[in-house]
């Protein structure tokens, strides 16, 4: 396959960045799509050119850590499909291709396409746990938790953190991460006396660095775990709540 | 130099709880004193640094990663293990014990395997405590499911997401700690070295990986929770950071390293497609439980598997163990595909791969009910492929998976450096010479939650009111010294080769003669042969950029600059053991079957080896093992 690729090129935090345009020729249908730009970095490297730096690690779309908006796109055109599980067969011979990192002022890019997403970090450090010392845990068997409500709580936790619901967002809003902890966790008996407390705290953390929603749902569509945007009425709901019960 | 691994006297029952109390104890107000430096925020890492702040130590907590949460723990589907019977079938934590003993093919420490099962049970206590949503059955109560061969169901999952889950409750419990002040974490931040004064881990050198800036951190005591070392193959199921240098670093300071040949190849990963291939995807082991695996019965056979009749085909795993059939462990179902791809049976790309097909078992259950099972393993086997393994049989092949050798650790999981901890896979200890499915997930977090946080205050409390030292001591300014300097060394090579072509060579050297199957002269072979592309690297190694700046190419040649003498560490350990034993399997010591041919006379050992400098070779240390309560007996799957 022979590709066009239009690439964010941005040296540092405090430098501009710019589109760069780079011709491919050795792409193939088989490559994923960091593979094809592992191909293009080395010779990148080969010409003495500096390499474009993007995030990845474990290449299974379960860490987390790639994220590229491609054509416009987070994660790309494949639905509930990671960057790195993104492969070349969804494109054409000859296509052009822009590459940008994520966009959004809580996301500060680093270089080229790798972006500071430690406001994240931030928004679990806040509440999003259940307060339990090391050794202090009854038998596991002790509560029952229901089969339907154990599997919503998953459907929730399934959430890789990856921050394409900020990027798509419009207004850069991070409802449907910091929903996804706090339903996974409200759903389950465990979580139940901290989670008014929690979701004031998730809540107000997220506030002090993204937008707020207005109810696109272009994170859902987004999201490469096709976690559902019902979890932020959920959250919403136990927010509302957790006015009128104090802490 | 005598190894002592400090195992307490007593009947293996009792033997951790005695010690428990033998250890010496740190009162709650001077453990604020103690500052204690972890590196990795895997399972092991991360619930060793929660439980840490928890008591109330000063921690600090590395990883490479831009958040604690993306430790490649995070890639484990099956599950996890515990000794908890639920199940009814049988099941306690004797049978865990014997179980993973044998399944080490008897080259295990009997004692820590024992506390191994023990603490198992409170594992899922405290994961359930945290909020990790675990399978449930109608009643409400936790669900098992039998993993890796095991006759009694004792695998807790989540989903194909069992890693994920566990890691984010450890996440979750360190981001308390962090928010709490206990604990200080410090993403993209590497080790490049440890400290060592007067004998005694004292800190770490960490490279900023945005800006560059190498700094020296003091600590009373050095946990090492850095995962391990698969990517020596370059293709494994590893993630691509995934990094060999703070354990090997440390064992260029004194700490012996163990059995590091003893490294698992996975038997059911998706097979290389092209030589660009970055990664090797793992596919879960349950496929087993209904896929039957094949190969043409012709040698060279090229044509498509639907056009080969029923008696053209060799189900080899089935005719070779009728008993176990395409069950059998790991390390033999691997190799047997080895094996038939040499010979010329082979599939796909290079002819290396082979067929685990559903059709069979699509017909006795119907169609739903495999996508019931298997669902998503199908479409992500589909998403890498293009291949719908419902009308076409999945391609399979072996790549390279955990590694069972790492630091040499005592009884309580210390190195051979006073005050240098070594948990999680990056230590040698539990699973001698072949890992059991589900068990790396407990070992990790037995490590972190329950073993390391009572033995290392019997450390620190030898160190009560000691004088502080500090970043600016001379022993600290050398080692940062140095880490600059082999930085300055790689920038300056300036050859004509990347980090990644070179390191592709050497995983091919690694893996066709220190793989799955090794023989004297090859491992021979192979140690010339990393020698010679050991110096090409450092002569035409061609790099981009400075220090300064986020560099993912030098992040690399740092790492891959330890590969290559790690891989020749693993050469010489698998020349040294003479005997085939779980994953390490030397053609010239078989059964005339063709099975792994054990030597207990000569080897029930750990062989542990010290680094004596650059260009010296190293020297073999043995810890003798004894099997007082599993008695050796040769594996038999037929
Ligand atoms: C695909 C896959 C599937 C698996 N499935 C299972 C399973 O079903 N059941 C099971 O029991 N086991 C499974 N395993 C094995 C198991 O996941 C691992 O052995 C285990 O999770 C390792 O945990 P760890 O904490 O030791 O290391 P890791 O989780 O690898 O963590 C290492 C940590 O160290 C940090 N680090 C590394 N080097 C440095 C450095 N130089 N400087 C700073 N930080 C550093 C990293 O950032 C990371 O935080 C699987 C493994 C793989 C690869
Ligand atoms: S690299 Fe881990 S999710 Fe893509």
């Amino acid at each position: 396959m022979r590709l066009t690729l239009h690439i964010w090129r941005q040296r540092s935090s405090r430098e501009r960045g710019r589109f760069e345009t780079y011709r491919l020729d050795e792409a193939s249908p088989d490559m994923s799509f960091l593979e094809m730009l592992d191909v293009l970095n080395e010779q990148l490297t080969e010409r003495g050119e500096d390499p474009v730096a993007f995030e990845h690690d474990c290449r299974e779309g379960i860490c987390g850590s790639c994220g590229l908006m491609i054509n416009g796109k987070a994660h790309g055109p494949e639905k509930g499909t990671a960057t790195c599980q993104l492969h070349m067969r969804k494109f054409r011979d000859g296509d052009a291709i822009r590459i940008e990192p994520w966009r959004a002022k809580a996301f500060p890019v680093l270089k080229d396409l790798v972006v500071d997403r430690t406001p994240f970090d931030k928004i679990i450090q806040a509440g999003g746990f259940i307060s339990v010392n090391t050794g202090s845990a009854p038998e596991a068997n002790l509560v029952p938790v229901p089969r339907n409500t154990a599997e919503r709580a998953m459907d929730a936790a399934e959430c890789i953190g990856c921050g394409a619901c900020v990027a798509q967002c419009p207004n850069g809003a991070a409802q449907l991460f910091t929903a996804a902890k706090v339903s996974h966790l409200a759903l389950l008996p465990q979580g139940q006396p901290e989670r008014w407390q929690r979701v004031q705290k998730m809540v107000e953390e997220m506030e002090s660095y993204f937008g707020s929603c207005t109810n696109f749902a272009e994170c859902e569509a987004a999201c490469p775990k096709e976690i559902s945007i019902e979890f932020i009425a959920r959250m919403n709901r136990d927010f509302l709540k957790s006015q009128f019960r104090g802490s | 130099m005598k190894l002592d691994p400090r195992v307490p006297t007593g009947p293996i029952q009792d033997k951790w709880d005695k010690h428990r109390f033998d250890l010496k104890l740190v009162n709650p107000a001077n453990k604020r004193r103690f500052e204690i430096i972890v590196v990795g925020s895997g399972l092991a890492g991360g619930s060793a640094a929660a439980s840490l702040g928890e008591l109330g130590y000063h921690v600090k907590c590395f990883c490479y990663q831009d958040s604690a949460r993306r430790a490649h723990s995070i890639a484990a589907q099956g599950g996890i293990n515990a000794a908890k019977n639920y199940q009814n079938d049988g099941d306690s934590i004797w049978r865990l014990f014997y179980d993973t003993v044998k399944g080490g093919d008897f080259r295990s420490r009997e004692a820590n395997v024992y506390r191994l099962a023990q603490v198992s049970v409170n594992i899922i206590d405290q994961c359930v405590a945290q909020g990790v949503p675990f399978a449930r059955e109608y009643g409400g109560l936790l669900d098992n499911r039998s993993f890796g061969g095991a006759q009694v169901s004792r695998t807790f999952y989540a989903r194909g997401q069992t890693g994920q889950q566990l890691l984010l409750g450890t996440y979750q419990a360190l981001s308390r700690q962090v928010a709490a002040g206990a604990v200080e974490m410090y993403p993209r931040t590497e080790m490049l070295d440890l400290v060592v004064i007067d004998g005694r881990a004292r800190g770490i050198v960490t490279r900023d990986m945005v800006s560059g800036e190498i700094r020296s951190w003091v600590a009373d005591a050095v946990v090492l929770a850095t995962g391990g070392y698969s990517n020596v193959f370059f293709l494994s199921t590893n993630a691509k950071g995934c990094n060999a240098t703070a354990i090997w670093r440390a064992h260029r300071r004194g700490a012996l390293f163990a059995n590091p040949c003893f490294t698992q190849i996975h038997p059911t990963c998706i097979p290389q497609h092209g030589d660009y291939q970055s990664k090797l995807t793992l596919m879960s082991e349950s496929l087993r439980n209904d896929g039957r695996i094949w190969v043409p019965a012709k040698a060279g056979d090229t044509r498509a598997a639907d056009q080969i009749p029923e008696a053209e085909r060799d189900y080899y795993l089935e005719r070779r163990y009728p008993a176990f059939g395409n069950l059998v462990p790991r390390d033999i179902a691997s190799r047997a595909a080895k094996t038939v791809c040499d010979e010329g049976h082979g599939i796909g790309h290079g002819g290396r791969g082979v067929y685990l097909d559903f059709a069979d078992a699509i017909e006795r259950l119907g169609r739903d009910a495999i996508e019931a099972k298997y669902g998503n393993l199908f479409e992500m086997y589909e998403r890498i492929t293009g291949e719908d393994p419902y009308t076409v049989p999945m391609r399979i092949y072996p790549a390279p998976h955990y590694t069972m050798g790492g630091l040499w650790v005592d009884y309580n999981l210390m190195s051979t450096i006073d005050g240098l901890y070594v948990i999680g896979e990056a230590n040698f200890s539990d699973h001698g010479a072949n890992r059991l499915g589900a068990s790396a997930l407990m070992q990790g977090l037995a490590d972190g939650y329950f073993v390391l946080p009572y033995t290392i205050g019997d450390y620190l409390s030898r160190h009560m009111g000691e004088e502080p030292i500090s970043a600016d001591h001379a022993g600290f300014k050398s080692v940062e010294d140095e880490v600059e300097g082999r930085i300055q060394r790689l920038l300056s090579i300036d050859g004509r080769r990347t980090v990644d072509s070179l390191h592709r060579e050497l995983g091919h050297i690694c893996l066709d003669l220190c793989g799955m199957s090794r023989t004297q002269a090859g491992l021979e072979k192979a140690i010339g042969d990393i020698a010679a592309l050991r110096d090409e690297y450092w002569q035409n190694l061609k790099l981009v950029g400075t220090n300064e700046e986020l560099n993912q190419s030098l992040e690399k040649a740092g790492r891959v600059a330890d590969y290559f003498e790690l891989a020749e560490l693993m050469c010489r350990d698998a020349i040294d053991r003479q005997e085939s034993c779980g994953t390490h399997f030397r053609e010239e010591y078989q059964t005339p079957e063709g099975e792994a041919l054990r030597n207990d006379e000569d080897y029930t050992h750990v062989s542990a080896w010290e680094y004596r400098g650059e260009g010296e070779e190293p020297v073999l240390h043995k810890e003798p093992l004894e099997f007082e309560n599993v008695p050796p007996s040769q594996r038999s799957y037929k």
